[in-house]
């Protein structure tokens, strides 16, 4: 495996720029989708459930809503949106016949996804924080664990990307992977309500530990598990981060 | 010092030996032709030159640095120009040069200063604001030559840089590497088109399975292989089997193509006479490197 060197930060913003050229585009599906499943889930379902561990239910949904658009954004950025770019625009060949390497545009790549993360996550929040559903002054740090959580979304999605074929393979990674995480990592309901199997697989999945340090950080209630969290989710990104610069390096550089 | 060596370079695919144990040396400010059929591995011996493909075996050296090491150093004096269009299609004209150029890390209003340049250079001054899309093809090549100046190479390397140009845009470019080739541009060109690389190289290599099947300027190939001039005969199917015969006992170089026969090297008139029965199926016309890459690299179809 290269290292990747400084130089990933052209690539995300030449990213950057093509954002902010079409963010229009963009705001409804990690804007405007999570806030009405905030609203339409915690004050429509939310009427008919009672207390959650102690909560109302949309205060118990916020966190991971912002967790979960958090893991969308940088999914869909980076698979389809690296794809894309990758395969059909042929922007990576493009760059790495400049100074930049493979290992340059790949970071520079799962980096944006990151920031996606960071942005989607930071608006739902605040939006959360309107609608008084964040109660502890911990949350400032919610920003700096979606930018994260990011960076592993990013990466595995990447990994994926390096290897696929031909764009439909997406649907596979979205239907069998990040579908299945959505419901069954603690955001709309509490993991106990699961059968004893689904929760043991449900801990091994990356999404559940980012939503229990989002909801201990909303709440400000800590205990010593979130350690464990914390460490399940720098083992995946650096796994995850890595591979993906080797494969990455496979598939351009043929 | 050649500009470009390489050693022994393969590049070896799964079961395809695209790049053949190829040695060759480019001099300081020379156009170097790279011509070949389709899957000759021209794109190929780019690839890896361009430090984008690792070689399978040899070694490579850009201005003394071996590019194994010095990929990054080398790769901010070249200049690439791709055969396939990789523009960015999310920026404007003005933008992709500004994005390519903070690639090299050139300072904003320079970078600004010889977008500019270059876009007048190609004439395109008025699509600075355009988006991709709406540029023809002609212009979009244009676009990639104007991109590949960004950073001021000393090394240019165009893949069929005037493929799908009208005539006009095509000797706008040309003229354009003529000029940068006097400023001491050393360039590589792989180019299908032979009346290119007889106008824009000192020297060109004909590549073939991989292998460089022969290395000169464009008149030492057309002298070695065809002589200057080629003697083009129409035969028709019955005189076919006797004419070659004849050609045989007259000890002459021939090729058939197709319904014609093609003979080289001839010195003298006295050397045709009497080969054909009528005088307007005997025609003689100046041979060009189009007649070189066939007799090198044959006439059947490759791929």
């Amino acid at each position: 495996m290269k290292p990747f060197s400084w130089r990933f930060i052209r690539v995300w913003q030449r990213n950057r720029d093509v954002f902010f050229r079409l963010w229009h585009s963009e705001a409804p599906g990690f804007i405007a989708e999570p806030i009405i499943i905030l609203l339409a889930m915690g004050f429509g379902l939310g009427a008919y459930i009672g207390l959650v561990d102690g909560q109302e239910y949309i205060e118990f949904i916020a966190p991971g809503i912002i967790a979960a658009y958090a893991m969308f954004s940088a999914s869909f950025e980076c698979t389809y949106g690296s794809f894309v770019r990758m395969e059909y625009q042929k922007t990576y060949d493009a760059i790495i016949a400049t100074p930049l390497s493979v290992e340059d545009v790949t970071a520079g790549e799962i980096f944006w996804g990151a920031t996606r993360s960071l942005m989607t996550g930071t608006v739902i929040l605040v939006i959360a924080a309107a609608f008084q559903l964040v109660p502890s002054p911990w949350a400032v740090l919610i920003p700096a664990v979606s930018f994260l959580e990011g960076v592993m979304f990013a990466s595995i999605a990447i990994l994926f990307t390096s290897i696929v074929p031909a764009i439909y393979s997406f649907n596979y990674y979205f239907t069998l992977f990040i579908t299945p995480m959505f419901f069954f990592s603690g955001v709309f309901f509490p993991l106990s309500s699961f059968p004893e199997i689904v929760q043991t697989l449900s801990w091994i999945v990356p999404l559940t530990p980012v939503v229990h340090l989002t909801r201990a950080l909303i709440n400000g209630e800590f205990h010593l598990y979130l350690l464990w969290a914390l460490a399940l989710i720098i083992i995946l990104t650096v796994l995850f981060f890595s591979l993906s610069l080797i494969t990455m390096r496979r598939r351009l550089t043929i | 010092m050649p500009i470009i060596k390489t050693e022994n370079l393969t590049k070896k695919f799964k079961d395809l030996l695209a790049v053949d144990d190829v040695s060759l040396e480019v001099e300081k400010a020379e156009c170097f032709g790279l011509l070949g059929p389709n899957g000759a591995g021209k794109t190929s011996l780019i690839r890896m030159i361009t430090a984008v493909s690792p070689p399978t075996k040899g070694d490579i050296w850009v201005l003394g640095n071996d590019l194994r090491t010095h990929s990054r150093q080398v790769k901010t004096i070249l200049g690439v120009v791709p055969q396939l269009d990789n523009l960015d299609p999310d920026l404007t004209v003005l933008q992709n040069l500004l994005t390519f150029a903070r690639y090299f890390d050139i300072p904003k209003d320079e970078a600004y200063r010889r977008s500019l340049e270059v876009l007048s250079l190609f004439e395109l001054e008025s699509k600075v604001n355009s988006h991709i899309r709406e540029l023809s093809g002609g212009m979009k090549r244009r676009l990639l030559l104007a991109r590949g100046l960004i950073n001021l190479p000393k090394i240019l390397v165009l893949d069929e840089p005037t493929i799908g140009l009208d005539p006009q845009a095509k000797y706008l470019v040309w003229h354009k590497l003529s000029e940068l080739k006097s400023q001491g541009v050393t360039q590589l060109l792989c180019t299908q088109n032979m009346e290119e690389a007889t106008v824009l190289c000192d020297r060109v290599a004909i590549m073939h399975h991989g292998k460089i099947l022969s290395l000169g300027s464009p008149q030492e190939l057309i002298s070695r292989y065809v002589g200057s001039d080629v003697w083009e005969i129409d035969v028709n199917p019955e005189e076919r089997e006797r004419t070659i015969k004849e050609l045989d006992s007259r000890g002459l170089d021939f090729d058939e193509a197709g319904d014609k026969i093609h003979i080289f090297h001839i010195e003298a008139g006295e050397q045709v006479a009497g080969l054909v029965n009528f005088p307007e199926c005997l025609r003689r016309r100046p041979a060009t490197l189009e007649d070189v890459f066939f007799r090198l690299t044959g006439r059947s179809l490759i791929e």
